[in-house]
């Protein structure tokens, strides 16, 4: 086995140095009813080349871009991802470290998670961000209990228009804890209805997604003032962040806390996961946060350095009353982030996001011109809703065989919009690819 | 010694990201701009971030500088206790990275991501068989978020029984996930202590154990790297008030295909993937928490979960008493292909690996005590723990020690951890060191141990050859500075 470097000699050497002959009898602590009776039922070693094999059969049966044009979102995201992240991803340094406890072996993770919050909290408009949590739902849940924390209130106030998953992982974190939920309608231009909302006085917080599940840019400012008005929370969910590099962030327009899923920014789409938990606040907030922090020092002799910090916040210090019982968290996929965030630039981020809005325009325009319907009329960033006519179902399962996924239904969260789609364009999918779409929806 | 003594190198300085960079360069190629621009509401346009341009050279020689600044498994020994840093196998990436993995939209119709429904299903079997029990879920993204779904499916499953219960036994040697994912679930965390052999007593149990506790969380083998041996007796006195056992797995790499988690009456037992299955830590992450249950919690598991059906695979929702989703998708699935290309290379001799692991362990053990206070002289399993009593007199700490060990070439052991061990060095090497390395690293303890009583001063400012020297953690934390 080529990652076990013992030799029977070496075995059987360091066996005597432990005073024993055999190395079942390792094990002789463990009461004898305890041990398993059978060998592991798993399948044969295979070689790496038959491994290889293996996993290509697998993943040669699963429809990706380019062989398949897939215009969904929904929060995943089809970005080009350069060569030169992918290729510094791979340095081991980065890949084969521990979470930095010991910093000055780890000055390197420490720095570029130091930068990356950095990045974050000013793509966001916030005053400090953390080296990450898990994903985008996990980021909202953890957002919530952090306003409960704050505010000591037992209610939250939740727009409809957050992605439907974030919204069952909510439910999940905060089942046992008593606290209760309300949902938000949203208005006919598919943007969250704030006019629906009464008695805002114990909630903790309000939490919107912009741009939202339908690709609605929301009315941050608006939900702002709602909130501090009554001594509560804003907070911002997002999907799809590169947004914030041509409409306003968060920040600017009045979030307390904001946080998403930052698999757009580099990250392969990997059916999921691993993607990339921001999480920024106010400095006011810092101590309630959860998630590690990397912070700025010198050492003995003066010299810039990096170290986690502020960890009385954190469960191994706290234990049962740390902010979260987060430990490992996605550090390599925030290093990824910072990556392409530092690959893009302040300019090359800001024309990108733009050639999205247009193409995802492009398309739209396009759609309502061969006679299908967008319903609503709010601005969009990388998508929007189409409505198409009945029978759109059966077209929809002739694309899949011409390796075409247009969009996705929304009718399975949204029973009430029957028939219509949410598409995605980014970057990705050229002028022609966009004609194909609206010829073969059309057909 | 000489020889293995760690050196410096050619280690080149490297400034802020934003101290780099000229307005208008750019590390990525455009694409093409084949539509027209459409106009945009001045009111929803922002500035876009303040973020430095750089040309593709600089980008690249950022981040390799910084690279160098790190240690990693693939440098050197990472003998971290309770965290596995096992070599992490370099195919597993290739596998992880194919573009039907690493490209696929989580909301392909299952027609379109068979392969990786498979993979899914077949590795929640195989984690089923490695360790006893009957169902897994791998959705929880890392061993807390596992600790955390596990707790809410105690919570369910009492719910379900019609007694909600206030409270949690967690012995005084767990990890502190454990009881900050039960303060998570309103649990109020009971702790216990172990005994004078280092693992918990029945006794201890049974006078905490009553109908208002939920069940006990433990960790076997435990943090001193003890196997709990009365751990079937536990379970029977936790079961027989209505309790459930919740094993937190993180050690699992020592007992693979030795010990039956199911038949010592684990419940429910989170794995991690980044430790026992050789994912990569990615120096915080991401990782991989499946949780493991038996057939009585199965009901309550996280949805959606992977089903079969004549051979093909869906991902379904149907199930009522699910606790709901925990991920925003089916977890990190990109960390799953590691943890399958691994198992599938080692098949059964995964047995191998955890026998060698708790050698390597013991080995250490033999060859450091006497040298290093060895507060529980017993066989250990896959780590063993010191503590720094006998260089008290010279006063010199566990941290003087670990940073020393730094100048040797090596990473530092766990310190501090677990608490129930003053000055604790918490040593766990993995079935993938050789002999010879850590003959290494024994020797370097050794050297340093000498150097401790003879010339103190030696690790009082250690670590000589690092970047940088020891950091001043207090300013940084009463002053954070936590953007630039």
């Amino acid at each position: 086995m080529r990652f076990l470097p013992h030799t029977d000699e070496d075995v059987a050497s360091m066996l005597r140095a432990v005073g024993l002959t055999d190395i079942d009898s390792l094990f002789s602590t463990i009461p004898v009813d305890c041990r398993r009776t059978t060998d592991l039922n798993l399948p044969e070693a295979l070689s790496e080349w038959q491994l290889n094999n293996r996993m290509n059969i697998l993943a040669s049966s699963v429809a990706t871009f380019p062989e398949y044009r897939v215009f969904a979102g929904a929060g995943s995201y089809e970005h080009y991802i350069p060569e030169s992240v992918s290729y510094l991803l791979g340095r081991s340094e980065f890949v084969t470290s521990y979470t930095p406890y010991q910093p000055e072996m780890s000055q390197g993770t420490l720095q570029a998670i130091y930068e990356y919050q950095t990045l974050a909290a000013r793509l966001l408009g916030m005053e400090v961000a953390n080296a990450s949590l898990y994903d985008g739902a996990t980021a909202l849940a953890e957002a919530l209990l952090m306003a409960l924390r704050i505010t000591k209130k037992k209610r939250v106030a939740l727009s409809s228009l957050i992605h439907p998953f974030y919204q069952q992982v909510v439910r999940t974190y905060l089942g046992p804890t008593g606290v209760s939920i309300d949902e938000i309608p949203y208005d006919k231009d598919g943007r969250t209805d704030y006019a629906s909302l009464k008695g805002m006085e114990d909630c903790a917080a309000l939490a919107i997604q912009s741009p939202n599940f339908l690709g609605s840019i929301e009315k941050l400012r608006e939900a702002a003032d709602l909130a501090h008005d009554n001594n509560s929370l804003l907070i911002t969910a997002f999907t799809e962040p590169l947004a914030y590099a041509l409409i306003k962030n968060p920040g600017s327009e009045g979030a307390d806390i904001a946080c998403g899923e930052g698999q757009s920014l580099g990250i392969p789409r990997s059916f999921g996961g691993p993607g990339l938990g921001m999480f920024a606040a106010s400095m006011k907030h810092v101590r309630s946060m959860p998630g590690r922090l990397v912070g700025k020092t010198l050492d003995e002799e003066g010299r810039l350095g990096f170290v986690l910090t502020l960890a009385t916040r954190e469960q191994h210090i706290r234990r049962e009353k740390a902010t979260s019982n987060i430990c490992t968290n996605n550090s390599l996929c925030a290093l990824a982030s910072a990556m392409y965030m530092a690959s893009l630039g302040g300019t090359g981020i800001k024309e990108l996001a733009r050639l999205n809005y247009d193409k995802s325009e492009y398309l739209k325009g396009q759609l309502k011109r061969a006679g299908f319907s967008i319903p609503f009329k709010s601005a969009t960033f990388n998508e929007f809703v189409v409505e198409f006519p009945d029978g759109f179902e059966s077209t929809y399962k002739q694309l899949l065989k011409q390796k075409i996924v247009a969009g996705l239904p929304l009718a399975p969260w949204y029973p009430e919009l029957y028939n219509h789609y949410l598409l995605c364009v980014t970057e990705t999918a050229s002028k022609e690819d966009l004609d194909t779409l609206v010829r073969e929806v059309k057909s | 010694m000489n020889k293995s003594l760690g050196a410096t190198g050619l280690i080149l300085n490297e400034p802020l990201l934003w101290e780099r960079g000229k307005k208008g360069r750019c590390g990525f190629s455009m694409p093409e701009r084949d539509v027209d621009s459409f106009p945009l509401d001045g009111d929803i346009l922002g500035e876009g971030p303040d973020f430095p341009d750089l040309s593709e050279v600089e980008v690249i020689r950022h981040y390799t500088r910084l690279s160098q600044w790190n240690f990693g498994v693939d440098t050197g020994m990472y003998p971290l206790g309770s965290c596995t840093m096992k070599y992490n196998p370099k195919v597993n990436e290739r596998h992880a990275a194919l573009p039907g993995f690493a490209s696929a939209h989580p909301l392909l119709p299952p027609v379109l991501s068979q392969g990786i429904l498979e993979l899914m299903f077949e590795l929640e079997k195989y984690l089923a068989e490695i360790t006893g029990m009957d169902a897994v879920t791998l959705q929880p993204a890392a061993g807390a978020h596992g600790e955390l779904t596990g707790m809410l499916l105690i919570y369910a499953y009492h719910k379900k029984m019609g007694s909600l219960r206030s409270k949690i036994i967690v012995p005084d040697t767990a990890h502190g996930t454990n009881p900050a994912s039960a303060a998570l679930c309103g649990f109020r965390p009971v702790p216990v202590k172990s005994n004078e052999k280092g693992v918990l007593s029945p006794e201890a149990i049974r006078e905490v154990m009553d109908e208002e506790t939920a069940g006990i969380m433990i960790t076997n083998p435990n943090t001193l790297g003890l196997f709990e041996e009365n751990i079937r007796e536990i379970a029977e006195i936790v079961h027989a008030k209505g309790g459930i056992v919740y094993g937190d797995g993180a050690n699992m790499n020592a007992v693979m295909g030795i010990v039956d988690m199911g038949k010592i009456g684990f419940d429910i037992m989170h794995l991690n993937l980044h430790k026992t299955f050789s994912t990569p830590h990615g120096g915080g992450g991401p990782g991989s928490g499946p949780v493991c249950v038996k057939s009585h919690i199965e009901p309550f598991l996280p949805a959606p979960r992977v089903i079969e059906k004549k051979g093909k695979f869906f991902l379904s929702d149907e199930f009522p008493e699910s606790i709901g989703k925990v991920h925003t998708f089916y977890g990190n699935f990109g960390v799953m292909v590691k943890a399958y290309s691994y198992i599938r290379t080692m098949g059964p001799s995964l047995k191998r690996a955890s026998q060698l692991a708790v050698l390597n362990a013991n080995y250490i053990k033999e060859t450091l005590k006497g040298t290093y206070d060895l507060p529980y002289d017993r066989p250990c399993m896959h780590e063993c723990v010191f503590s720094d009593r006998l260089q008290e007199p010279h006063k010199v700490t566990t941290l003087d020690i670990a940073k020393r060990l730094m100048d040797y070439g090596f990473h530092p052991p766990t310190i501090y951890f677990p608490l129930v061990v003053h000055g604790a060095i918490m040593i766990e090497p993995t079935e993938t060191e050789s002999k010879e390395d850590i003959d290494r690293f024994v020797e370097a303890l050794k050297a340093i141990a000498k150097e401790a009583a003879e010339n103190r001063e030696l690790l009082l400012k250690a670590p000589h050859n690092c970047r940088v020297t020891r950091l001043d953690e207090t300013t940084a934390a009463r002053k954070p500075c936590l953007t630039g």
